[in-house]
């Protein structure tokens, strides 16, 4: 379903990816790990279309499609969906109406009829329970006024109700306590389909042990230094980063010799 | 800067909607302002004696008075002797029904979405259409009158109840008040009149639409509404003007008034034209709004959408005269391109328990300059006054500028005021979250705004909700940066 090849990206003055390569397929849960300042946050950001990053080289290609070339609405309408590491506030804008022109723009998109607000209703309250989530959320404005485990979900429950393609979690897991933890994952792992993708990124293995990955890559200074199964998060957890980096220094200079 | 800002700024051609043109003989007075034209209008109106004299001694306080230069806008001088100051289309409308509009004006309104045809009127709104400087047509005049409410043009109104206009006008804003309202005192030509008896409730939401359609033409249009005790009404106005490259003058004058427990609500939708991407032509809109709650615990709400003109300056304001009454005002003003507008109100607290709103969101994009001004002003007598004021401002791009300016003048121990302002600007990373979720860029600039300005569309009727907020969307395509 994606494939990313040789993946370069600028941030700024500086190049935080250099050479990603990555391949998911329809069905699979992928981790993608590295300590703070890998890049693991801008892969995520650069897959969902964000602004602020240049592509300098490489492709990315989505069902076979030039992803890059997309806008990052286009991608979204194609079923590209990330849950924000930060979610963001919209001060006046009422939680179940943003949802709803989102759902809609989506369907619009696909040749679907727009839901009308009753046939909606029915639908978010269902994805609601999922993540038991209180139905006062819905009329709040959005994110504003939301502790940071309540954005995280609210984060969750709109893929649940998107229901996308592919999923990227960027740091879902973070500033969650672990009974919100344990609600989140649950969410999440109720989505694992055999049509869907979903690529969760995180610091900690901890989130691994709710939402069990069948690959996990490790991240380090911009590449892909290790893929493997869901062992090497608990591996990582073990013997922590430096383990991978003092490896990484070691291939480095054999290849020199 | 980014993609987002290049995508924004290709939708920003988007042309003024109601820019056309009305082909109609005109029966206009010559260009300038003496003393002659005063009576020239006066006499074309047919009015009293006291009214001509009192449009005299405006002229000749005028004459007296220099333009002000305090607010914060700029722009090339003004000749006044260069002004059309009455214009009318020839067809004089002395009607018995509508069908007897010009078709030509008919169709302007018909082409504006304002119907004129009470049958076709099905969402329960009385219009009062004013062409130029003449009321055209008066709606569901008849229905309004089997409860005593008296809805009509100005100038029928000084022919049919000379009476109540002489009693109220200029008693909230005198005819020496300000530079533009004098001027107005002096020439207005036309507006609105209502007067809702004591006790009733006015089952429909009253309405006028102004037109400006003449060329080199000014608009001086006055409304006077008066609510006797216990009785409400709810207002709505709205306005356009074709596209044309000169500035076109509108000075206007609303006084309001409500007795005992009466309730006045009047909302505007202002959308003159408000000049091309350069900044060339557009309406100067100058005018001078005031209610007086005049009774106990009356009550006047100011709700304004201000998205046209080249520069609007406009205080809507409430005399908070009698005990427990109360003032509220309501205000988006959008500055996109090189308008500019300098906005506010002013609530003068005089009775006791009085008590004030000011809600205002002031939204800037382009090269547009948007100014709150206010005055809370609390009376030595006023004991127990109550202020809240909130000013936010939203900014959108990089070149354009939000400014606030408040007035407090406290005399009175007991009061409690409160100010509460905010600037904000529309981040990259909201637009790039409605986007990620499927949102076009218009569509999540449209919701952000929509958003900030939600407090103030919700004290609108219904459809004019919608309108207006679609109207704010035609403003700000494009405005991003």
């Amino acid at each position: 379903m994606l494939t990313v090849t040789n993946l370069h990206v600028r941030g700024g003055d500086r190049e935080i990816l250099r050479g990603i390569h990555l391949s998911i397929d329809a069905g699979e849960v992928h981790a993608i790990m590295g300590p703070n300042g890998s890049g693991k946050s801008t892969l995520a950001r650069v897959l969902a279309g964000h602004p602020e990053y240049e592509v300098t080289e490489g492709t990315v290609l989505y069902d076979g499609r030039d992803l890059l070339a997309m806008d990052p609405e286009s991608r979204a309408r194609e079923g590209v969906f990330m849950a924000f590491q930060y979610p963001v506030e919209i001060p006046g804008v009422n939680n179940a109406y943003f949802l709803k022109a989102a759902l809609n723009a989506l369907r619009r998109h696909r040749g679907q009829e727009e839901l009308d607000a009753m046939e909606f209703m029915s639908l978010v309250r269902a994805r609601m329970q999922l993540l038991a989530m209180d139905e006062t959320l819905l009329t709040r404005p959005v994110n504003e006024g939301f502790s940071g485990g309540e954005k995280k979900r609210n984060e969750i429950f709109q893929m649940a109700v998107l229901e996308p393609r592919l999923a990227i979690l960027d740091e879902t897991d973070s500033g969650l306590d672990i009974d919100a933890l344990k609600i989140v994952a649950a969410g999440v792992t109720a989505m694992r389909t055999p049509e869907r993708a979903i690529l969760v990124v995180t610091h900690y293995q901890r989130l691994l042990n709710y939402i069990v990955p069948d690959v996990v890559h490790v991240l380090t200074d911009g590449r892909v230094v290790r893929s493997g199964g869901k062992e090497l998060a608990l591996e990582l957890e073990e013997k922590g980063y430096g383990w991978l980096e003092a490896d990484e220094v070691a291939a480095a200079a054999t290849g020199k010799a | 800067m980014s993609t987002s800002t290049q995508t924004i700024e290709e939708l920003a051609n988007r042309e003024y909607r109601y820019g056309f043109v009305t082909d109609v003989e005109q029966d206009s007075a010559p260009r300038g302002l003496n003393e002659d034209i005063v009576r020239l209008i006066s006499a074309k109106k047919h009015e009293p004696a006291w009214l001509l004299e009192w449009r005299l001694k405006a002229y000749r306080t005028w004459l007296t008075m220099k333009e002000p230069t305090w607010a914060n806008i700029k722009y090339g001088p003004i000749d006044y002797q260069d002004v059309i100051y009455y214009a009318a289309p020839k067809k004089k409308p002395a009607l018995r029904s509508l069908d007897e509009v010009d078709p030509e004006v008919r169709r302007t309104f018909e082409k504006l979405g304002i119907p004129l045809h009470e049958q076709k009127l099905l969402s329960g709104v009385a219009v009062d259409a004013v062409f130029d400087s003449v009321s055209v047509a008066t709606t569901f005049k008849e229905k309004l009158g089997e409860l005593g409410i008296i809805f009509c043009s100005f100038s029928e109104a000084v022919q049919n109840h000379p009476e109540l206009v002489r009693k109220y006008l200029g008693s909230v804003v005198p005819y020496s008040d300000n530079f533009f309202a004098t001027l107005n005192s002096a020439v207005f030509s036309d507006g609105s009149f209502a007067y809702i008896p004591k006790d009733v409730r006015c089952p429909m939401e009253l309405s006028t639409y102004f037109r400006i359609n003449a060329k080199d033409t000014g608009q001086f249009e006055r409304t006077l509404i008066v609510a006797e005790e216990g009785a409400y009404v709810s207002y709505l106005e709205g306005c356009t003007a074709p596209m044309r490259d000169e500035n076109q003058l509108h000075a206007a004058v609303v006084e309001l008034i409500a007795l005992d427990n009466a309730t006045i609500k009047y909302s505007t939708v202002q959308n003159w034209y408000p000049g091309d991407k350069e900044g060339k032509g557009g309406i100067y809109n100058f005018v001078t709004k005031r209610g007086k709650c005049l009774g106990v615990d009356s009550k006047i709400t100011w709700t304004q959408v201000e998205t046209g003109s080249a520069i609007t300056w406009k205080y809507p304001g409430c005399i908070l005269q009698g005990d427990n009454s109360v003032g509220e005002f309501y205000s988006v003003a959008t500055t996109n391109n090189y308008q500019q507008a300098d906005t506010g109100t002013k609530m003068i607290h005089l009775g006791r328990n009085t008590k004030s709103t000011i809600v205002s969101k002031g939204i800037s994009a382009g090269h547009g300059q948007n100014t709150y001004r206010g005055l809370v002003k609390i009376a030595k007598q006023a004991r127990g006054a109550r202020n809240y004021s909130q000013c936010d401002s939203l900014l959108i791009g990089d070149r354009c500028g939000a400014h606030t300016f408040p007035y407090l003048e406290i005399k009175n121990t007991t009061a409690k005021v409160e100010h509460e302002a905010s600037t904000s600007k529309i981040g990259e990373d909201q637009i790039f979250y409605c986007r990620q979720r499927g949102l076009s860029t218009e569509d999540a600039v449209n919701l952000i705004v929509s958003g900030f300005c939600r407090e103030v569309f919700r004290q609108l009727p219904m459809e004019f909700a919608v309108e207006a907020q679609k109207l704010l969307s035609v403003t700000l395509e494009g405005s991003v940066g």
